[in-house]
């Protein structure tokens, strides 16, 4: 069923940003799939007719009013960031 | 106007258009935070803790925006749906610091409606709409500050959007503006979203395929994030022509991300984002479903202005008013306030039904008023003549107190000076001469003083009888009432 080849991983690899060496990928598609395998026993419960549970707890999702109690802390913000000037969050160039 | 089409060298094809704009919800804080949202800050001085994705920060929905996109759907007689679930949408890029976008994919929060665009000729077209969804806005990035750096700016980030999604129910260019014109009046008549294109505030992706007619479907590009309605046409007309010229090379379309590029007038391919789209989406497991109940959807329903189809049709079936200015009127829901205050002054001092001054009153605000707004700059809520100002201006004409040409005149005086109507036309003695034995006397002296004009009139020129009224209305400084004056001149002409 589970079918994660080395392509694959170096694919979900590249959109994490995560980089792996080529060596590694072999051994993590058989651990990936490993995990897998032992997901899918899951498709031999039925299912059908019950809706998908979002919570454990028998919570309803929290909402605030549309007040502004919050923001006005632009060094906090820039506080971790490796680089800032004027206010704003410098990153290497984004070449569009 | 559906009858769009591209000549190509092989035949014509036709262009199948569907758009996915981006409204920015009208709310004092974020969707998921309590930063502000206002325009124009500082850089970075509106963001909180969970904006910038701080580890350990949880997102709290802002009931406001679930309103506003509930009164959204409404308007546009969308279902609504009261359990709807956000997801994840991952991708990586300098602005987005989450890593992922909070957005609604498998359960939006609105279903289908529709759209009725109006198009020349006061013919309409309905078109669908296939969702609306709330989601995150991303932050702001600037290339051109720094040689070496890109900056970054997070007030925007976490500003909830409203993802309005059509079906590919667009056949012209026309009706794509059509469409985000007609889009665009609704969500300012409602106060979901102030509809400011120049600021971002909507925004097009634009979806463009072509299709030699009774074809299915071709491939489609997407156009990315045009921001007016004149570029949102103009993008679909050259994006139309490349793919056609494409097919017609025996080439065949890639799906792919493009963009317009209003100075060289081309869209161009966006690779950087090609990869950008295997976006993993999975339910959020920080925010549990968005749930309401009828009650909430019946407040958001009762707390619906007047739509603008419904004003419209109100305007043309109890006022009498024609397509064009009920239109016109409607467009904007501040020009449609002050028509309706202007005519309920007009009303108030006239003693008349709405009725029988409504078209006058239309006509008034529409060239006069909108004339001298459009020339001074100025929008209607600068306008120095307000509604009940100028509805004593025509009163003034409805009485016969003044003609109509001298009402202009008047006008420009209250507009420069502020002054009321009643006051200039007392000020500067612009009364109508009604009295009989005046304007007699005036014509008399008219007709003697030009005897070859009258001996012609006589010898048959009667159109000369319009040479003699202007004279008349010269000698009374326009003030004499012309009705009046053709009734008396004509008898004294025929001797």
């Amino acid at each position: 069923m589970s079918d994660i080849d080395k392509a694959t991983v170096a694919k979900i690899a590249r959109l994490a940003r995560i980089r792996i060496e080529d060596d590694k990928l072999e051994p993590l598609a058989g651990e990936l799939n490993g995990i897998m395998g032992w997901i899918e026993q899951l498709n031999e419960v039925n299912t059908d007719d019950i809706a998908p549970m979002a919570s454990v707890v028998n919570a309803k999702l929290r909402w605030r009013e549309d007040v502004v109690n919050d923001g006005d802390k632009q060094d906090s913000v820039l506080k971790n960031a490796p680089r800032a000037e004027y206010g704003f969050f410098a990153v290497p160039k984004v070449i569009e | 106007m559906s009858n769009y089409v591209i000549q190509g060298a092989t035949g014509d094809f036709e262009v199948v258009i569907g758009l996915e704009v981006h409204a920015q919800v009208t709310s004092n804080a974020k969707l998921f935070s309590g930063a502000s949202t206002e325009f124009g800050a500082e850089p970075n001085a509106q963001v909180s803790l969970v904006d910038a994705a701080m580890p350990g920060m949880l997102p709290t929905i802002n009931e406001e925006c679930v309103r506003q996109a509930v009164r959204t759907g409404l308007a546009i007689g969308a279902e609504i749906n009261k359990y709807s679930v956000f997801d994840r949408k991952n991708y990586f890029y300098a602005d987005l610091p989450q890593g992922y976008q909070i957005s609604q994919f498998k359960h939006p929060i609105v279903g289908e409606g529709t759209i009725v665009l109006d198009l020349e000729d006061g013919k309409t077209k309905h078109v669908g709409v296939e969702r609306i969804h709330l989601e995150q806005d991303a932050g702001k990035s600037m290339h051109d500050q720094h040689p070496q750096y890109t900056y970054v700016d997070l007030n925007r980030s976490g500003v909830a959007l409203m993802e309005i999604v059509s079906k590919p129910d667009m056949r012209s260019p026309e009706e794509a503006g059509a469409y985000l014109t007609k889009l665009r009046t609704i969500v300012r008549y409602i106060g979901a979203c102030d509809g400011n294109m120049e600021q971002g505030s909507m925004r097009a992706d634009v979806n463009v395929s072509v299709r030699r007619p009774g074809e299915g479907l071709g491939t489609r590009c997407e156009i990315k994030n045009v921001n007016s309605i004149r570029f949102v046409r103009q993008a679909i007309e050259v994006e139309a022509r490349r793919q056609v010229d494409i097919i017609e090379d025996g080439g065949s379309i890639d799906q792919e991300t493009r963009l317009f590029d209003p100075v060289k007038g081309e869209t161009r391919s966006m690779r950087s984002k090609e990869e950008a789209h295997d976006y993993r989406y999975f339910p959020d497991p920080d925010l549990l479903p968005l749930e309401f109940d009828d009650a909430f959807i019946d407040a958001a329903r009762e707390s619906l202005p007047e739509l603008p189809d419904a004003k419209k049709a109100r305007f043309m079936t109890e006022l009498g008013l024609n397509d064009y200015n009920a239109s016109v009127l409607v467009a904007e829901g501040e020009t449609a306030d002050f028509y309706e205050a202007f005519l309920a002054a007009v009303v108030n001092k006239t003693g008349k039904k709405p009725a029988e001054v409504a078209a006058k009153a239309a006509n008034w605000v529409l060239s006069d008023l909108f004339g001298a707004l459009n020339k001074a700059g100025l929008t209607i809520s600068e306008s120095p003549v307000g509604a009940v100002a100028g509805a004593e201006l025509l009163a003034l004409i409805e009485d016969g107190t003044i003609s109509g040409r001298i009402a202009k005149d008047v006008f420009e005086v209250m507009f420069s000076t502020g002054k009321s109507a009643e006051t200039i036309v007392e000020e500067q003695g612009l009364k109508q001469v009604s009295d009989t034995g005046e304007i007699e006397k005036i014509i008399d002296a008219v007709i003697a003083a030009n005897p070859n004009q009258l001996a012609q009139y006589r010898s048959g020129k009667d159109k000369l009888i319009g040479f003699f009224v202007g004279q008349v209305m010269k000698e009374t400084g326009g003030k004499a009432n012309p009705g009046l004056v053709n009734q008396l001149l004509k008898p004294k002409l025929d001797g």
